[in-house]
């Protein structure tokens, strides 16, 4: 259903990995953007500047990138309002209390090897894969 | 990763599977090991007096269960939580409504965090004078 795309997916992980290393190296600070962007949720949350310069650089991104390349987004795996909402709520209640995402845990986690990342996301993919066997496969 | 059913496909083993994805995650994993392991050698960051890393390396529920759930998520729209902020700068329908399902979860996820936190204070409270021997 989609190419299989090697090049732009090597490059867009290697952009992926050096801006997460430049947060490392820069700011001492693991790029999971679950993180990152779920503590801004907590008023006790102090140390919030880079956060929301982290979140901004992301979203401008994403509006120049929409702008100049409409065509690499996508629709999303469901249309029914219900179900993206309850998806959503889904991701983010479990990367929460999971502690991270595909890039906390995915990436940088798993670089370090650290046994909650690579559990987690060994966890989180298994479990997506079932997810889309179910709804592609066995049901409709 | 802001088009869904790259990611689906990734995830869709028993179909037409399109392993990009991979690619793309082991690609981070190339530039940011080294970096990570460079980075150990350092006292601090450039910009901070310390590094701020995650120092538990325990299995817990809320681990596994917080994974199973994003993995659900995941599998349903094929958004996690960056391209789901990305994407919602197109503002498309469906990314936007997501998006903000997916902030009202990490809202609540918080909300429910501290109000256990206030409740276990509450419990631990000093005793009323007179009340022990």
């Amino acid at each position: 259903m989609t190419e299989f795309t090697p090049i732009a997916s090597t490059l867009g992980g290697l952009l992926i990995g050096t801006a997460s290393a430049t947060l490392l190296l820069l700011h001492g600070r693991v790029a999971g953007i679950s993180g990152i962007v779920g503590a801004l949720f907590d008023p006790s949350t102090a140390d919030r500047s880079w956060r929301v310069a982290f979140v901004a650089g992301l979203l401008a991104t994403g509006a120049i990138a929409y702008a100049l390349v409409p065509a690499s987004f996508g629709d999303a795996g469901l249309t029914s309002p219900a179900g993206l909402v309850v998806a959503g709520l889904l991701v983010g209640v479990g990367t929460r209390l999971g502690g991270g995402c595909t890039s906390g845990h995915g990436v940088c986690g798993m670089s370090r090897l650290a046994p909650r990342s690579l559990t987690a996301t060994a966890l989180f993919m298994v479990v997506a894969i079932i997810t889309v066997f179910i709804t592609r496969h066995l049901v409709g | 990763m802001t088009d869904p059913n790259k990611v689906l496909a990734f995830l869709d083993i028993a179909g037409r599977w399109d392993p990009s994805l991979a690619f793309v995650m082991g690609a981070a994993i190339l530039v940011y090991a080294p970096a990570y392991r460079w980075s150990r050698t350092r006292t601090k960051p450039a910009f901070d007096r310390a590094f701020h890393l995650p120092l538990r390396r325990d299995l817990d529920p809320p681990l596994v269960l917080g994974a199973i759930l994003f993995g659900v998520g995941w599998g349903l729209a094929g958004f996690c939580p960056g391209p789901a902020l990305v994407s919602a700068m197109s503002f498309r329908g469906d990314a936007v409504l997501f998006g903000a399902a997916m902030l009202t979860g990490m809202g609540l996820f918080t909300a429910w965090q501290r109000a256990r936190t206030a409740a276990r204070h509450r419990t631990t409270a000093p005793q009323r004078p007179g009340s022990s021997p």
